[in-house]
């Protein structure tokens, strides 16, 4: 069952309203990778989850901030956009569903995974410095 | 970065490893840690060579890609808890 929309709504604009490209749909998210094949392509599934999510936002765009960084961000809302989110895990099928989690892709190939459990009772400082670790692996966007 | 039930302890909420007596071992979100024992939800039970891979191995593959999820919530008496750790702390 979907969260009330009302009730996610500042969680979705959180990351919306700082520049990151909502994907509801699988056929946007399939799109969106086939756009960005020949680029870095990070997507974000949010989550309701206090205990991890209050941090991951944050860290998120905190990282950011980064000189080396995806091309590209996407995100969709567990339980909610349900197709965009099942599409990219389907993309990853050895990670178990889990939200927060970001999945960074280069040349439309998955290359790195976050799961929930390195956001859970984090602050966004070290979610940043997680996610800056794999941009500078994986990522080649000077911002 | 606290979680909504501060009553539920400094784990609530968190994913963590219990290492039991009985040898195996378990993966799941930390509801409660009390004197009776330790209460996880969506957890995955792991014995050693369940599906071919040895305890380590499987935790190895839990830091990297998270668990299954195959235990609503199971409660792990205390007599038979090892010790309580945060699954972060097994990254290399």
């Amino acid at each position: 069952m979907p969260y009330p929309e009302e009730m996610i709504a500042p969680m979705r604009s959180e990351l919306t309203d700082n520049g990151v490209k909502e994907l509801r749909t699988a056929d946007q998210a399939k799109a969106w990778l086939e756009s960005n094949k020949d680029k870095t392509a990070m997507f974000v599934v949010n989550s309701v989850c206090g205990c991890a999510a209050g941090a991951a936002r944050p860290g998120i765009l905190l990282s950011l901030e980064n000189e080396v960084k995806p091309d590209a961000v996407a995100t969709g809302f567990a339980g909610n956009d349900t197709e965009s989110v099942s599409y990219i895990r389907s993309l990853v099928p050895q990670a178990p569903p889990s939200s927060p989690s970001v999945y960074i892709f280069k040349q439309g190939k998955p290359v790195a995974y976050v799961p929930r459990h390195v956001f859970e009772g984090g602050h966004p400082e070290s979610v940043a410095g997680h996610l800056q670790r794999e941009y500078e692996k994986h990522c080649t966007k000077v911002g | 970065m606290g979680t909504f039930h501060s009553d539920k302890g400094a784990l609530h909420g968190i994913t963590v490893v219990v290492r039991t007596k009985a040898g195996p071992v378990f993966v799941g979100r930390c509801d409660t840690v009390t004197p009776h024992g330790v209460y996880l939800k969506d957890a995955q039970r792991h014995a050693d060579g369940d599906d071919g891979k040895s305890i380590d191995e499987f935790l190895q593959a839990a830091v990297q890609w998270g668990h299954w999820p195959k235990l609503p919530a199971v409660e792990i008496p205390a007599g038979d808890v090892i010790e309580v750790v945060r699954l972060t702390e097994l990254a290399r």
